[in-house]
């Protein structure tokens, strides 16, 4: 009797819930064909967005809803987890149709298979060749770029009145002349920061791979040599002479200048809200070496998910919303930073502090797409550390060289 | 030398009892409240189960639907039983062990035997699709582009293109190239197309990847590709560069000839000169991983400099903190003291601060030119830049984060030895020390030696503390691998895995460093159970 009610309860629940189920599947199909009846806006596409950049993205996607009728829903992520998300997401059939990145993203996105190509068509030609360079791999487009950016002297023209001298030895002089504490600074941080200290590096050695004829890079390095050995022994001899140094932090290269107590740091356009009513201008990078110096260019874009299923609405809306003129002025109001698109770039041209960091990125390369880039970073900072607390420079440079070769060969 | 022992009256009343007791039912079976309160909550159980059952075989995953099936049956028989009486009390807590320590511990060691990671991240199937279609799209060289509509002729999908060349019309579908129809187009959108029915793109829904997958040709000529678009606004010549055969299961390079064959070793779709396709797929890989972690001599360099360090840290952390906290904790029992629940609560406070914030804030004090430390102290203290310096700065930031725990605990255990035992010592002639090194430390430590173990656990894995403060730095110069003097093991995995964003990462070989790093902790804290549980016989 007893197992009887036991035995009863189980089949009973088992029941309840198979029908729970059953009952909620079958809502769902009615769903279904309710929404293909009524036949629109079923399809909604699912953006990721940093907070930054989400009253720009509103714009296109409100611009887009209203004349197709198709629902975008933006959601905000953490500038700095978009990335390993969207790779570690994709592939598990979740993550979003349409996530924005930079464009080094992209050599890691398409050799594990997670991003859907482009074609722009004649739409190609509306776009800086810079911003197309970033967004191409392998010779195939990936994604949308949307906006450009690199580094630049950022000045304090009340301190220093005329523009930045042509090389860094000159800039720290004129620096020395305001009587201001420190005559320059950029970030560094106890880790290493060779993206900020990579402008002066290519002044002595070129890019950090080699290049083919066309441009692109090639998996091989190019950090090492004589050139990178020259390079080495002057950061060591600039931290020694206190002119660099590791303790700079960003947060303490923002704080002197809006102080007043540095007449030139390196920066990026993403420092300007912290300046707001200063007088501020905008110089090319001077160089260390014997070469101009070029900083890294990154290009923004939107890439698509390789494993979404409303991909024409996706690719519809990157190549002609966001890549729209409107949607790129916008664009350039949220961020600072300079359009992708020719016609919208053209229109900032006569802001001074656009066109500073447009001319100082003229000499500069995209930044290295290539999945071997991973193998550098790490090594590269910590290196660069390495010498300016008083490590031997060369020696200490070239068993970088080693050690990321080892690495880029092991994989 | 047996002796009959006649029971008495009372004990055979009560062995009476005891057998009409158990012939009545329990609540656990008995129509009652109870009964009824344990239905519900079982159906909620039943529910919550059957869910979990239909979506995880709804997504295709199999193991943990089938486990779930043989969780929940269990859980049904043992709450539904008679004879389960221990089980009903230990199920809730099994239950939780499974899906929380042993699901991960045992989906780890899954990991650590596969690639996962870099180029690795798809199953194969998915592989197969993202390479077709990242080569599917590759455009004929000079051809123009078309205005292009979607369209419909008999439910099947087409579509129709304004030629720029011969300005007219053509349509066609997956089954009929595109031929030259009656319609009319004003500038670059065409407005009607006779015999077929246009398809606005909101209309499309679910039909979006066949549109996107759809290629219709433009003759005989398969050289011209085919008509495809990814807008559904504007159409291409296509042709696909590779093509897979899954008889063979093999890709083809359509414009070189190479064949690419998979190979479920490793993973990638390789030719025979050894050139592989980037996409690769997930695959078992053996001990490959905990080779690569503990035979490559560029990660076995460091590893042993890096466990002993790990090991000091753990310990350190725990000794300086337990003496911390429980001189303050001896200081602030004294009942003569004055105000002592202010003083506990301001000594709470570092422990009511989130861990890694604390350490960001500390990385800020003790930077060497700018830090509020070094400011105050008008001298340079290479605080995180020294190898030993960062490793005293590391040990002393622990103890500002952790010895309110060890302080709070050490109060509560004071107060639970008897006020006498200490009085006795010092009647027999103890000094203060000899009272506390013989009475008070063995008390305490009978009831604190469990938690001191945990606290050497936690740790032993404290990667907050870590690479909050100083990201492990500064760099070790003899290592090959970018590890620092003041890396633990779990923040050393997590930079030479490649987790960090700065190298490509690899999840096999995370996880394999990991189950090693479990396997050290858990013989450490098992060893010291055993060893505890010795001091409790005492």
């Amino acid at each position: 009797m007893r197992r009887g009610i036991a035995l009863l309860a189980i089949t009973g629940m088992t029941i309840a819930g198979l029908t729970a189920c059953g009952s909620s599947e079958s809502e769902k199909a009615t769903d279904n064909t309710t929404a293909s009846e009524s036949q629109s806006s079923d399809a909604a596409l699912t953006v990721w967005v940093d907070d930054n950049r989400k009253p720009a993205f509103e714009i296109a996607a409100k611009k887009y809803e209203e004349e197709t009728g198709n629902k975008v829903e933006l959601v905000v992520k953490e500038n700095d987890q978009i990335r390993s998300e969207f790779a570690a997401q994709v592939p598990t059939g979740k993550g979003p149709d349409i996530t924005f990145g930079a464009h080094d993203w992209l050599g890691e996105f398409v050799t594990n298979g997670i991003v859907a190509p482009i074609e722009l068509g004649d739409k190609a030609s509306e776009f800086s060749d810079i911003a197309l360079q970033g967004f191409t791999y392998d010779g195939q487009t990936y994604g949308v770029p949307y906006a450009v950016e690199n580094l630049a002297i950022i000045r304090n023209a009340d301190l220093a009145k005329d523009p930045t001298p042509a090389t860094f030895d000159e800039m720290i002089a004129a620096g020395k002349a305001t009587g201001a504490p420190n005559p320059f600074m950029v970030q560094i941080g106890e880790k290493g920061d060779p993206f900020h200290m990579y402008p002066f590096e290519s002044s002595f050695s070129g890019p950090v791979f080699k290049t083919d004829a066309e441009g692109n890079y090639t998996p091989e390095l190019n950090l090492g040599g004589e050139k990178g050995e020259a390079f080495a022994k002057w950061l060591g001899e600039k931290a020694t002479a206190g002119e660099l140094s590791t303790a700079w932090t960003y947060d303490i290269v923002v704080e002197a200048f809006k102080k007043g107590e540095v007449p030139f740091i390196l920066g990026g356009p993403w420092m300007l809200g912290d300046f707001e009513g200063m007088n501020v201008a905008v110089d090319p990078v001077p160089a260390a070496g014997d070469m101009p110096a070029a900083p890294f260019v990154g290009v923004q874009g939107g890439f698509i998910s390789a494993k979404s299923e409303n991909q024409l609405l996706a690719t519809d809306f990157l190549v002609n919303y966001v890549g729209s003129e409107e949607v790129q002025d916008a664009l350039y109001e949220a961020g600072q930073r300079t359009p992708a698109l020719k016609a919208s770039a053209a229109k900032i041209e006569s802001d001074p502090v656009a066109a500073g960091f447009a001319k100082a990125g003229e000499a500069g390369l995209p930044m290295p797409a290539l999945p071997q880039m991973g193998a550098v970073w790490g090594f590269w900072g910590g290196t660069e550390t390495q010498i300016m607390g008083g490590s031997d420079p060369v020696e200490t440079w070239n068993k970088m060289i080693t050690d990321i070769e080892n690495e880029i060969a092991k994989k | 030398m047996s002796q009959m022992i006649k029971p008495s009256k009372a004990s055979l009343k009560r062995t009476a009892r005891r057998t009409e007791l158990s012939k009545r039912d329990s609540a656990a079976t008995k129509w009652g409240t109870g009964f009824l309160i344990k239905l519900i909550l079982m159906g909620i159980v039943n529910a919550l189960g059957i869910f979990i059952i239909f979506t995880a075989f709804g997504v295709g995953s199999v193991t943990l639907g089938s486990l779930m099936i043989v969780l929940l049956v269990a859980l049904d028989w043992v709450y539904f039983s008679r004879r389960t009486l221990a089980l009903k009390y230990l199920a809730p807590g099994l239950v939780f062990l499974l899906v929380f320590q042993a699901f991960v511990i045992v989906y780890t060691a899954y990991i650590a035997f596969t690639n996962y990671g870099h180029q690795h991240t798809l199953d194969k199937q998915s592989a197969i699709e993202s390479i077709l279609l990242q080569n599917s799209s590759q455009r004929v060289e000079n051809s123009p582009q078309y205005p292009l509509v979607i369209v419909e002729q008999g439910g099947e999908l087409g579509f129709a293109v304004i030629d720029p060349d011969e300005n007219v019309i053509k349509a066609g579908t997956a089954s009929q190239q595109l031929t030259e129809v009656d319609g009319s187009f004003t500038g670059k959108k065409i407005t009607e197309v006779n015999g077929y029915r246009i398809v606005p793109l909101s209309e499309l829904g679910d039909r979006q990847n066949e549109v996107s997958q759809l290629r219709v040709a433009l003759s005989n000529n398969p050289d011209e590709g085919a008509i495809g678009t990814q807008t559904g606004t504007v159409g291409y010549q296509f042709i696909s560069s590779m093509t897979y055969d899954p008889d063979t299961d093999s890709m083809t390079d359509v414009a070189t000839g190479t064949v690419y064959h998979a190979n479920d070793d490793t993973g990638f779709f390789e030719a025979d000169d050894g050139s592989t396709i980037n996409v690769g797929w997930r695959v078992l890989v053996g001990f490959s991983n905990f080779a690569k972690g503990f035979g490559d001599s560029r990660y076995a360099q460091p590893f042993l400099q890096v466990l002993i360090w790990n090991v000091v840290f753990a310990f350190l952390s725990v000794v300086t903190t337990f003496l911390l906290g429980m001189a303050l904790a001896i200081v602030l029992n004294d009942e003569r003291l004055k105000g002592r629940k202010i003083y506990r609560t301001l000594l709470l406070l570092p422990y009511a601060f989130p861990s890694f914030m604390t350490a960001f804030l500390f990385a800020g004090l003790m930077n060497r030119s700018y830090g509020f430390f070094n400011q105050m102290l008008g001298v340079e203290v290479p605080w995180l830049t020294d190898p030993t310096m960062a490793k005293v700065s590391i040990i002393l930031v622990n103890l500002w984060m952790g010895f309110p725990y060890m302080f709070l605990i050490v109060t509560g255990a004071l107060q639970a030895i008897p006020g006498e035992l200490t009085e006795a010592a010092k009647i027999d002639g103890a000094s203060p020390f000899q009272a506390w090194r013989n009475v008070t430390l063995p008390q305490l430590m009978i009831s604190l030696t469990p938690l001191l173990i945990a606290s050497f656990a936690f740790n032993f894995n404290n990667f907050n503390l870590i690479y909050m403060l100083n990201g492990g730095g500064p760099r070790m110069d003899d290592a090959s691998v970018p590890v620092g003097h003041t890396d633990i093991l779990i923040s050393m995995v997590y930079k030479i895995a490649g987790l960090t964003g700065e190298a490509a990462p690899n999840y096999g070989l995370a996880a394999a460093m990991s189950l090693v790093i479990f396997l050290i902790v858990g013989s450490v804290s098992l060893y010291s159970f055993k060893k505890s549980k010795s001091m409790e016989a005492m």
